[in-house]
């Protein structure tokens, strides 16, 4: 048994971790979750995003939390046209044909990246990347605690976009019945890029508080993507609180199991709650019974 | 594997080996025949980076010999690449080494990974076709008894008796100040081979390993390894593994303030890398590391990092070890007069080799292992990597331990 010296800190470096991968997969549950579209893509562009704030904080001195605003916007309107230009003209409205066009485009991103950027691991020095405070006798990166505001502050604005706005609700009509929402004037091919745009914004957010504390290189996305998926389908499709709690929940059990298991074992706690989950409540923690 | 990715590095390799046809024509006329030399590194997946920085090493010794004339012995042939993309497998680096073997090379220098290096040596073997290993440290790769391999750099056990034994000379120097020691290594077999190696043989030299910790590729935090540390606070830490991890890990524990007597890697990482030392100069500072290392006192060594850094790359160990490697094939053919692979195993075995910069002394293989081959000793030292062991390459005197 560990000394509660190591325990509290595991805790507190768990959350501060989690709070990282609910930020990615904030965004996928609205797309997985809400439209239904397994974009495979999520890693491709969550990459983009780090080199996005990477090549802003060296070209322009940009701090990575300076550029939560552009990358974001940036992030959005590339969503948007991504959506609009490619996905969903490819996909002739059928599920199978989007998962290979975001496949496609995953690999067409890597590649890219790889050609323009080399495989070469990039990170950035900003005043605060070693910095720490002290809560008890955990010290934990300021960088971290940053993640952790970012990614409750980032769910609070998703559920009030969902619940409380007129894009909100077209987000939800739609995702329940595509066709009667057509039938009552909703624009149903703006709804699905607004979405996939908000979703990839969310990768713009996560990526401005991910550099600080990690780096970036062409394949830094796959980690993360497999990760979220199991965070979404863990928290219930398409729920934002779920996607929050199951993030938190999994950077604990990631971390308290490494410590238990040893680290390279230490994701196993992942996938043996992820089944527990499937089998005794397959909706997910927060989602509805179907 | 899934079926667009395959499809997608057919296509890869089939408009690199067009680019490659492109770039190398055939030449008709009186021209001497060119070499055909496959240079087979992961290019592409999760070592990526070292892969191309190694072609990059392979490219410019090939560059090098074919602008001072290529190959006297065969007329002047030059030397002609045949790039291969491993892409981080064992399996896709197998058959690259089919592929080259139906092209006709007459000998193939790669493959950085141990593992790959395993599997390609053994593909080659077949076909007996010389194959020059440039990194792959594990040591099994030239105990097989296969006669087509030959590593002109030293393997994990030279590289962890060495560490050890030149530890044990500076903390008794320093009067006994660790006793106490903590190995994190990466779950392949560089880093657990490594480990192994080294918790097996610390005991014997007076030093209690307290804990050995294994961490998967890529491990996104180390935290809690380093809260672990903490609770056992070593005199020493010992890392074994790759640039990202090993980057990652360092920082965490500046994070975390915890300051070990010293953090002394075997083959570490970003340990002597000058990447790491001016991305992080306050972390990498007074890290002690035992890895491939040129003779700092050679000026061909210098030249080449200049040349490399006027590329715009750092000059890591990947780039001067396939560099040599490719130079020790060059040297061979010179030597065996032929391009014939026979010809060319048979030099290699009585091989003299010695006009390279690295601190081997000459050449000399048995059972395909060069046995002058060794690590030196490097300290980051001014935001600097120094040689501190041994003397005679020494450009500081080593800092150990770190605080009082």
């Amino acid at each position: 048994m560990f000394d509660v010296d190591i325990l509290f800190p595991a805790v507190l470096n768990g959350l501060t971790t989690g709070a990282v991968y609910a930020l990615v997969a904030l965004g996928l549950t609205l797309i997985y979750g809400v439209l239904h579209i397994i974009n495979f893509a999520h890693g491709a562009a969550l990459m983009m995003a780090l080199y996005g704030v990477y090549f802003l904080k060296q070209a322009f001195g940009i701090d990575p939390y300076l550029a939560l605003l552009p990358m974001v916007a940036v992030m959005f309107v590339a969503g948007y046209a991504l959506q609009r230009g490619i996905v969903n003209r490819a996909s002739h409205g059928k599920d199978e044909n989007i998962l290979l066009v975001t496949l496609g485009l995953s690999i067409v991103l890597e590649n890219l990246a790889l050609l323009a950027f080399k495989s070469d691991t990039r990170t950035i020095d900003t005043a605060y990347t070693l910095t720490t405070v002290a809560i008890g006798p955990a010290m934990i990166a300021v960088s971290k605690l940053v993640a952790f505001a970012g990614a409750l502050v980032t769910s609070a604005v998703l559920l009030w976009i969902v619940r409380r706005t007129d894009l909100g609700r077209a987000i939800r009509a739609v995702a329940r019945e595509k066709h009667g929402s057509r039938l009552v004037g909703i624009d149903v091919d703006h709804v699905y890029a607004m979405s996939f745009g908000i979703g990839l914004a969310c990768l713009g957010a996560a990526a401005c508080f991910l550099l600080p504390a990690y780096y970036v290189n062409p394949l830094v996305g796959n980690g993360f993507v497999l990760v979220a998926f199991t965070i979404v389908v863990l928290g219930g499709m398409g729920s934002f609180a779920g996607a929050l709690v199951g993030g938190l929940l999994i950077g604990m059990v990631e971390s308290l199991g490494g410590l238990w298991f040893g680290e390279s074992l230490g994701q196993i706690g992942i996938f043996l709650l992820f089944i527990a989950v499937l089998l005794f409540r397959p909706q997910g923690l927060f989602g509805a019974k179907a | 594997m899934s079926a667009p990715s395959l499809a997608r590095r057919r296509f890869v390799m089939q408009t690199g080996a067009a680019a490659t046809a492109l770039a190398f024509p055939l030449v008709g006329g009186a021209q001497p025949k060119s070499v055909r030399v496959g240079v087979l590194h992961p290019v592409t997946g999760a070592l990526a980076y070292s892969g191309q920085q190694c072609r990059e090493g392979a490219l410019m010794a090939i560059e090098d010999i074919n602008k001072a004339g290529g190959i006297k012995s065969l007329g002047g042939a030059k030397i002609e690449a045949l790039l291969g993309d491993a892409q981080s497998t064992p399996a896709a680096g197998t058959a690259e080494v089919e592929k080259m073997n139906e092209a006709g090379v007459s000998a193939i220098v790669g493959a950085y990974a141990s593992a790959i290096c395993l599997a390609t040596t053994q593909a080659a073997a077949k076909y007996n076709l010389p194959h020059i290993v440039d990194v792959g440290v594990a040591d099994q790769i030239v105990e097989r008894g296969l006669k087509n391999t030959f590593r002109f750099a030293p393997g994990y056990k030279k590289c962890a008796e060495i560490a050890l034994a030149n530890l044990h000379v500076l903390n008794t120097a320093a009067g006994k100040p660790a006793k106490t020691v903590m190995i994190i290594h990466e779950e392949s077999l560089f880093g657990t081979g490594t480990a192994n190696l080294l918790a097996r043989e610390l005991p014997g030299y007076g030093y209690e390993v307290k804990e050995v910790v294994k961490h998967a590729n890529p491990t996104r935090d180390f935290n809690n390894i380093v809260l672990r540390m903490k609770a056992i606070n070593p005199d020493i830490v010992i890392p074994a593994n790759y640039y990202n991890e090993y980057a990652l890990l360092v920082r965490t524990m500046q994070q975390q303030k915890v300051t070990p007597k010293a953090i002394y890697s075997v083959l570490g990482g970003a340990a002597s890398s000058y990447k790491f030392v001016k991305e992080f100069p306050q972390a990498a500072n007074g890290i002690i590391d035992c890895n491939h290392w040129f003779n700092p006192k050679d000026k061909r060594s210098i030249d080449l990092k200049k040349r490399v850094e006027a590329k715009n790359l750092f000059y890591s160990y990947e780039i001067f070890l396939t560099y040599t490697a490719m130079r020790l094939l060059a040297d061979t053919l010179e030597r065996a007069k032929s391009a014939d692979r026979a010809a060319i195993i048979s030099a290699l075995e009585t091989s003299t080799f010695s006009d390279h910069f690295l601190p081997y002394g000459p050449t000399k293989f048995v059972n395909g292992q060069n046995t002058g081959a060794q690590p030196l000793m490097t300290q980051v030292l001014d935001n600097d990597i120094k040689v501190i062991v041994p003397r005679e390459y020494r450009q500081a005197e080593p800092i150990f331990p770190l605080k009082a």
